[in-house]
C-alpha cells in the first residue's frame, strides 16, 4: 500500500507537533514555577556581605538551595539565613542571617541605647559587618518579607554543604519561652 | 477466580492510577501559578473598610499583576501581608506612597489629634476606610511596597453587590 501525504496533511502534522511541544513545555513550566515557589529554588549569591559562607572570593558567586516550607508558619530560629526582599526596593532582594527575632533586645557596639525588635518583625546582619547593608541601616523589618531560607551550598563543588546556624552572643536577651526549631 | 492471575490487570491499573495522579498534580500546579500570578479569591471580613466592605464577609478577587509592576498606587484597595503577624493578610486601602506626606487622625474616638508623616522610599501608609474600627499604618507604620501582595478588583460575593467597589 501507497501512503501519498498530500500538502494539508504535512502542515497538520507540524502543527499538531508545534502544539505538543508547546504544551509539554507549559506543563514543565507550571510544574517548575510550582515547586521553585512552593517547597525549593537555588539562587546565585552575589556580593560578599556574607563572606566568608557565601562568596569568601569575589571571583565566583556561589549557588544556595533555598527552601520555602518555612513560609507555612514562619518559625525561625536565630542564626538562620534567609532570603527576603529589600523593603526599600521591592524589586530587590537580599540574603543575610537572623540576628533578632520578635521581642529581642538589639545592642550594636556603635548606639548607645538598645532597641527591641518590634512583633511580627526580625532583625537581620550580614556576617561580614563591614560591607553588609542590613538592619543596622534599615532597622527591624517585618517578617512578611522573607522569601526564603537558605539550607545548602550547592555550588561550587568544594564547598557543598549545609549552611550552619551560627549563633554568637547577640541578641542581648531574647524571649526564654519562644521554641527553637531544628 | 484468583487474584494474583490475569484476572485482575494490575499493571493496566497501576498505569491509570498514575496517569490520574498526574492529571491532579498538572491541575493543581495551574491552580497555584494562576493564583500566585494572575488573580485569587479572597475571604475578607471583619469592621475595618466599612462602608466599602460588609462586616460579615466580602469575596473578593484580588489580581496579582499590579503590585510586580508596581502600578499600585493612592485610592487601591490592597491585600498586604500584615507586618505584625506573617501569618495574616490584611485587606487596607492605599493613602500614600513612599516620599508623600501623610495627615492622619490619630485616634478618632478619644481625640482630634493630627500627626503628618513622610512615608519613606519604598514603603505605603495604608488605612481602613472605617479609621474608628482599624488598626492600619496609624498604629504600625508605613509598610515595605514588599508586603503588598495584590490588588483588588472587583467583589464577587454577595451577588447583590458584584462589581467594582467603588460606591
Amino acid at each position: 500500500m501507497k501512503f501519498v501525504y498530500s500538502q494539508q496533511d504535512f502542515a497538520m502534522g507540524t502543527r499538531s507537533l508545534l502544539w505538543d511541544i508547546t504544551k509539554k513545555y507549559f506543563t514543565v513550566g507550571l510544574i517548575g514555577l510550582t515547586v521553585s515557589d512552593r517547597y525549593a529554588s537555588i539562587v546565585s549569591v552575589r556580593g560578599s556581605s556574607m563572606s566568608p559562607a557565601f562568596n569568601p572570593r569575589s571571583d565566583t558567586n556561589d549557588y544556595v538551595l533555598v527552601e520555602k516550607f518555612c513560609l507555612d508558619k514562619y518559625r525561625f530560629s536565630h542564626g538562620d539565613v534567609v532570603v527576603f526582599s529589600s523593603p526599600s526596593n521591592h524589586k530587590e532582594k537580599h540574603i543575610k542571617r537572623i540576628i533578632g527575632l520578635p521581642g529581642d533586645w538589639i545592642g550594636t557596639p556603635n548606639m548607645d541605647d538598645v532597641l527591641k525588635v518590634p512583633e511580627g518583625h526580625f532583625w537581620v546582619e550580614g556576617d561580614n559587618s563591614v560591607s553588609s547593608l542590613d538592619s543596622r541601616s534599615f532597622g527591624p523589618i517585618p517578617l512578611g518579607l522573607i522569601r526564603g531560607r537558605v539550607t545548602h551550598v550547592v555550588w561550587p563543588p568544594q564547598r557543598m554543604g549545609r549552611v550552619e546556624r551560627e549563633t554568637n552572643q547577640r541578641p542581648l536577651s531574647s524571649l526564654q519561652d519562644r521554641p527553637e526549631f531544628y | 477466580m484468583n487474584l494474583f492471575g490475569n484476572a485482575v490487570p494490575w499493571r493496566s491499573i497501576a498505569r491509570e492510577a498514575l496517569d490520574r495522579t498526574a492529571i491532579v498534580a498538572k491541575f493543581l500546579c495551574l491552580l497555584h501559578v494562576t493564583n500566585t500570578y494572575v488573580c485569587t479569591p479572597t475571604l475578607v471580613y471583619g469592621p475595618s473598610m466599612l462602608p466599602t466592605l460588609n462586616l460579615t464577609g466580602d469575596v473578593l478577587l484580588a489580581e496579582r499583576v499590579s503590585h510586580r509592576l508596581g502600578k499600585v498606587g493612592p485610592g487601591d484597595v490592597v491585600l498586604v501581608r500584615s507586618p505584625v503577624d506573617p501569618r495574616k493578610s490584611l485587606t487596607k486601602r492605599v493613602v500614600a506612597m513612599g516620599g508623600d506626606e501623610v495627615t492622619f487622625v490619630v485616634d478618632p474616638r478619644n481625640s482630634e489629634r493630627v500627626r503628618t508623616i513622610v512615608v519613606p522610599r519604598g514603603h505605603v501608609w495604608i488605612q481602613g476606610d472605617n479609621i474608628y474600627a482599624s488598626s492600619d499604618s496609624r498604629q504600625f507604620g508605613p509598610v515595605p511596597y514588599g508586603l503588598i501582595e495584590g490588588k483588588m478588583l472587583c467583589r464577587v460575593w454577595p451577588l447583590d453587590g458584584f462589581g467594582s467597589l467603588n460606591h
